[in-house]
């Protein structure tokens, strides 16, 4: 009966379990779900990361490659990072270019990277003006349960600290860069940023780590990133059914 | 009866203190706004911020796509032209915030399996881009007519390196900022829309900004009211 009561009113159903302070998947409205980590799973990348928050399935490889810098950068390099959203992780998406949503949360990720400043984008060059490093970060959402973007920030930052970049030198005589496999070493990390997103219902009530239903649901969603001194780098407001105040 | 309704509204909001350069504290640059330009949308509205200029035109409620179709509201869309090249991902996340602004205003539910289109095209960049845009926007959607529970406004701060405020930054000031921070307030209450930032910034700085952005709105808002009125009094 319960599940009747679901599908003909499912906002209703939901406000019954808000009433009392909890959610339908026994949550308190400030937990977040159990969160795992696998580190370094793609052998052939050189950083890798698996994330999951509840049901939410992020990973994200790492790959470095050589690159010219820009005439007017030559001592910076690139990071690249790319959200695919594929049609595998839930049937609103369709197969073909990236939908919007996709093109969305790269964008979120290449403002995190920026704003929060986790590479120095000195640490990546080589040779000024002649050869740096791109990395270039592929996220792929592998189950979409709700809360992609703090998916994809930590998986983005765990597989950044599991990056081992060789050693390069460019070979005076020949001009070419000679890599050494055998000496590795990894990134600089310089800050750890840490996406929260929430999702406000009825213009009330927020609640930390919604699920995919709860997204659909909720009346807006906010996420918030912080580094570990409490300096915001990101306070992104997109969805909102109404406006809520701050104070 | 295709008589020439170019009414141009063309009113100066009062300027700050002087002209450049601005004093830390409220004061936005001068700006302009004219409507109804455009023969073929319904709406159509040209917004001026100092040297920033954003034309947005509006298309509905007209025929949706089956695809495309909500039920019980209308489906809203947004579409961001750069001044030069084609559209990027930039684009598409700046028109997912214009919309889902638009979308806690814009009364939908007057008119289901309709769509209403915003089309906003850069005219000129020099600083504060997506505030200009969503006053644009704005105006347009008032200009054809679209049923709204409120008017919005855009205003953006930034932030620079020892902490000073400056309102409705130019292009330079953006560069030189540590963060710049857009907010999309509402007109009722001065509530909060949305939000989108860029840079480092603590959480006082952020309710800091907010209130000043609170303070600023009520400028726009009594140029939206002004505008309107000469446009539409009969002197």
């Amino acid at each position: 009966m319960a599940a009747g009561f679901k599908t003909v009113e499912p906002l209703e159903y939901y406000r019954r379990f808000l009433k009392e302070n909890c959610r339908p998947d026994g949550r308190e409205l400030g937990e977040f779900r159990t969160t795992t980590v696998n580190i370094g799973s793609i052998s052939t990348a050189d950083g890798s990361a698996l994330v999951k928050l509840g049901n939410t399935t992020v990973i994200c490889g790492v790959k470095a490659e050589f690159a010219a810098p820009s005439t007017d950068a030559p001592d910076k390099g690139y990071v690249v990072p790319n959200v695919d959203l594929p049609p595998l992780c839930s049937s609103r998406f369709r197969s073909g270019p990236p939908g919007e949503e996709a093109q969305v949360a790269s964008q979120f990720i290449a403002d995190v990277i920026e704003n929060s400043q986790i590479i120095q984008k000195e640490d990546l060059c080589i040779s000024p003006g002649k050869l740096v490093w791109v990395l270039y970060c592929d996220l792929i959402c592998l189950d979409y349960d709700g809360n992609i973007l703090d998916a994809c920030t930590f998986a983005l930052l765990a597989a950044l600290k599991n990056v081992q970049l060789p050693e390069v030198t460019i070979n005076e005589e020949t001009a070419l860069a000679e890599v050494n496999l055998k000496k590795k070493s990894y990134l600089n990390i310089r800050t750890h940023p840490v996406a929260t997103s929430f999702a406000v219902f009825d213009d009330t009530l927020l609640i930390v780590d919604p699920t995919g239903e709860e997204e659909h649901l909720a009346t807006g969603t906010l996420t918030i990133v912080m580094d570990e001194e409490g300096k915001l780098c990101c306070l992104h407001k997109p969805e909102t059914g109404t406006s809520f105040s701050f104070f | 009866m295709e008589e020439e309704t170019h009414t141009d509204a063309k009113i100066r909001a009062e300027n700050g203190t002087g002209s450049s350069p601005r004093g830390p504290g409220c004061s936005l640059r001068h700006f302009a706004c004219e409507q109804n330009l455009l023969s073929r949308p319904d709406g159509s509205a040209s917004f001026l911020q100092g040297d920033t200029s954003v034309l947005a035109g509006v298309y509905g409620p007209a025929e949706v796509k089956v695809s495309k179709e909500i039920f019980n509201k209308a489906t809203l869309e947004v579409i961001l032209r750069p001044k030069i090249g084609l559209p990027g991902v930039a684009e598409k996340s700046r028109e997912r915030l214009i919309r889902n602004t638009c979308e806690a205003v814009v009364l939908g539910t007057l008119h289901p399996r309709t769509s209403i289109t915003v089309v906003l095209q850069v005219v000129s960049d020099a600083g504060s881009l997506l505030a200009c845009c969503l006053n644009a926007a704005c105006m347009a959607l008032v200009d054809a007519g679209v049923p709204m529970r409120a008017l919005f406004c855009g205003v953006a701060c930034a932030l620079d390196s020892d902490g000073t405020l400056v309102l409705d930054p130019t292009s330079k000031q953006e560069k030189e900022a540590r963060a710049v921070l857009t907010f999309a307030l509402d007109s009722v209450e001065r509530k909060l829309l949305m939000s989108s930032t860029k840079g480092l910034y603590s959480d006082t700085e952020l309710q800091q900004c907010l209130a000043a952005a609170q303070a600023a709105s009520q400028h726009v808002f009594r140029f939206y009211r002004e505008s309107l009125q000469r446009r539409y009094s009969k002197s």
